[in-house]
């Protein structure tokens, strides 16, 4: 499996691959927000937890399409699926290497966005730390869309449509705990472990559901 | 079929970027040597002049904030002018050298973002402020970013990924100035005069010297770096080339045995 | 060693392909898939990989040196595409799949190097896997089979991209599969030039009257 993890993180970072691409547009959608709403720096201080998790969201959503289309279109798939090698297992492996090249870039690009939002180190913290947790849940279930899609042309968009209502809750108590985190009175670790929890649920449901949805949609 | 008007097409082209190899290997060791000088002596008055007043010795920073700045707008001129260069004469250098230029854009862009937050915090209190000028430099560095992500995401066929990435630095050119007033519309519209000017109107000769100085290395190291880049991606461009040969090679030997 | 399929009928969409196909083949035997477009060899093909499921029918591997749960474990399918990433050299395409398959019991895989050599492209295993021409990357899609060991061979059209050189090179590589003990089963209209293979005619089926809706 460790190869299969390499070599998508290889392809990734190569000259072509998205891993550039998804940071590139979580800064342009972070960055275009006080064109909207105003340079008014106590208004961004106030949003800007819930504006870095709508982009990282977007931007963790954007290369999901070619997760599992890329694999179909050169033929690897079908090797994929025929291997002795849990389905499960293969499809989990792939969601951690497209997290690492294109999830784990977002995290860390948070704080530096998080100055642009005028927050403070308390909310940079919680942000890249809900962040952390978060973005892996959305990675697992977006992989169940990506694999429902990948006999569509043009699945791309459908994938984000797909994905989007199911990935509410990550973004629901992603913010929450970020929100506690700055407003003293609320606790900060139920929404925190909860989301953990989402994170865990959907490492479980995601690579089943795609490893099925790729076994049916083979033709 | 398309083998010998591509190989004759590929000699000529040769022809002008190796005359231009001979001549960086020949002119770059003086532009690093005088670049050098000069960033000795503009760092020497950097550090030799008073601190403001006003300021004190974060005044410094202006020494490398002013002139990244200016590199960060002369280098999109200089890509400009190369897409031209690309898309009016075909000029088969100049594809080379906006690709060449992109990253170093992004670079100096980056080097001002990052000296004017570092300038900005003790000035307002905060690493950012959704200035004008700040966020032009910024809507700026996202534009090289995009050109740089252009360039690799085509990187099988520079050629006509330089014919794209110049149609697009054109678009941008021409939108500079729009984006410029509309920051400037959005900001006013917004805040009206509260953020502490950088520049005043006037500036004290004292610190004048050493900014010219500087702005004067600075542009000479964007030139040494960017004849450099501009070799290097030739080099690059060169191997490409002999490993697409090599594996046509291999194929004809394996058919005739 | 024997494959044996038995009644296998297949649908693509709504349709039935081909319906009973039978046969048996034993270890150091091939069978060449034959018949006109459209007669269901390569979906024959991808029944007996695990790719498409059965109708009806099944395919198993008996007596074997490691015995599998699905026949498709224990087959190497080369389809029409040659899985392999453009943007990876040769050699990490090669080892990838060497490190991903492993090795079935009762063979090994050869080395990178060897398996390239194996296929005339020896020495060019550092060059983007998209620097090279149809035909070359048809024969590294060869070189796969041979980096890791699969008792049984699936071909789908496997020289179609290839010249007179090429096509007598695959020949030899899977002459030498079946004296390994081996099985090979291809579809193909070109003949592959492999001695003693055995035949199947695909005739093709309507099956219009089976009436499922």
């Amino acid at each position: 499996m460790i190869p299969l993890l390499l070599r998508d993180i290889r392809l990734s970072v190569r000259a072509g691959g998205g891993a550039l691409i998804g940071v590139l547009f979580f800064m342009t959608v972070v960055a275009v927000i006080p064109f909207g709403v105003g340079p008014d720096l106590n208004l961004l201080s106030r949003i800007g937890p819930a504006i870095l998790w709508i982009g990282a969201l977007l931007a963790a959503l954007l290369g999901l399409d070619r997760l599992f289309q890329a694999e179909r279109e050169d033929g690897s798939l079908d090797l994929l699926l025929m291997q002795e090698t849990p389905l499960v297992l293969t499809v989990l492996v792939k969601c951690l290497a497209h997290w690492i090249a294109t999830g784990l870039p977002l995290v860390i690009a948070a704080p530096l966005l998080g100055l642009f939002m005028n927050m403070d180190e308390v909310a940079i913290g919680a942000t890249t730390l809900t962040l952390l947790a978060g973005t892996p849940a959305i990675t697992f279930i977006g992989a169940a869309g990506a694999a429902i899609a990948v006999a569509l042309p043009r699945g791309g968009l459908l994938v984000s449509i797909l994905v989007l209502p199911l990935a509410i809750p990550v973004l629901i108590f992603g913010v929450s705990a970020v929100h506690a985190a700055i407003e003293d009175p609320a606790p900060f670790l139920p929404p925190f472990l909860i989301l953990v929890a989402i994170n865990l649920f959907f490492a479980v449901i995601g690579p089943v559901a795609a490893a099925a949805a790729l076994r049916l949609s083979s033709d | 079929m398309s083998e010998p008007s591509l190989a004759i097409r590929k000699f000529s082209d040769l022809a002008n970027p190796t005359r231009f190899l001979a001549l960086v290997a020949l002119l770059w060791p003086w532009m690093a040597g005088l670049t050098l000088c000069l960033f000795a002596f503009g760092l020497y008055l950097s550090f030799a002049t008073l601190g403001d007043y006003q300021q004190g010795e974060t005044v410094r920073i202006m020494y490398i904030h002013v002139p990244a700045a200016w590199l960060s707008m002369m280098c999109y001129s200089v890509m400009a002018v190369s897409a031209l260069g690309t898309l009016v004469w075909r000029h088969p250098l100049a594809d080379v050298s906006a690709k060449a230029a992109a990253p170093l854009g992004a670079c100096f862009t980056l080097i001002a973002l990052i000296t004017g937050s570092l300038w900005g915090k003790p000035m307002w209190g905060t690493w950012w402020v959704w200035d004008a000028r700040l966020t032009s430099v910024f809507v700026l560095f996202l534009m090289y970013l995009g050109l740089i992500a252009l360039n690799r995401a085509m990187a099988d066929d520079p050629t006509r990924a330089a014919k794209v990435g110049a149609v697009l630095i054109l678009v941008g050119f021409v939108n500079i100035p729009i984006i410029k007033f509309s920051v400037e519309w959005w900001n006013t519209l917004h805040q009206p005069a509260s953020v502490v000017r950088l520049d005043g109107p006037t500036i004290d000769p004292e610190f004048l010297r050493p900014l010219m100085v500087m702005a004067v290395a600075f542009t000479l190291f964007f030139f040494t770096l960017h004849v450099l880049a501009m070799r290097n991606e030739i080099l690059r461009r060169r191997i490409s080339v002999l490993r697409r040969h090599a594996a046509r090679a291999v194929g004809r030997e394996g058919s005739d045995a | 060693m024997r494959l044996l399929a038995e009644g296998l009928s297949a649908k693509r969409g709504e349709d039935l392909i081909f319906r009973d196909v039978s046969f048996g083949i034993d270890a150091g035997e091939a069978l060449i898939v034959k018949g006109a477009n459209g007669s269901g060899k390569s979906t024959l093909l991808r029944v007996l990989a695990g790719l498409l499921p059965a109708v009806s029918g099944t395919a198993r591997l008996l007596a074997a040196a490691h015995p599998v749960e699905r026949l498709g474990e224990a087959c190497h399918y080369l389809g029409h595409r040659n899985a392999m990433k453009r943007e990876l050299t040769v050699e990490e395409n090669l080892v990838f799949w060497k490190a991903f398959y492993g090795d079935l019991h009762g063979g090994a895989g050869i080395g990178v190097d060897a398996a390239a050599a194996a296929v005339g492209l020896g020495g060019i295993l550092h060059l983007p896997f998209g620097y090279l021409s149809a035909g070359q990357q048809r024969r590294m899609a060869m070189a796969r089979l041979l980096v890791a060991w699969r008792p049984v061979w699936i071909l789908d059209e496997p020289t179609a991209a290839l010249d007179v050189a090429a096509e007598a090179m695959f020949a030899g590589l899977v002459t030498n599969h079946l004296a390994q003990g081996g099985i090979a089963i291809a579809a193909t209209h070109q003949p592959l030039g492999l001695e003693g293979a055995r035949e199947l005619w695909m005739t093709g089926f309507a099956g219009a009257e089976q009436g499922v809706w």
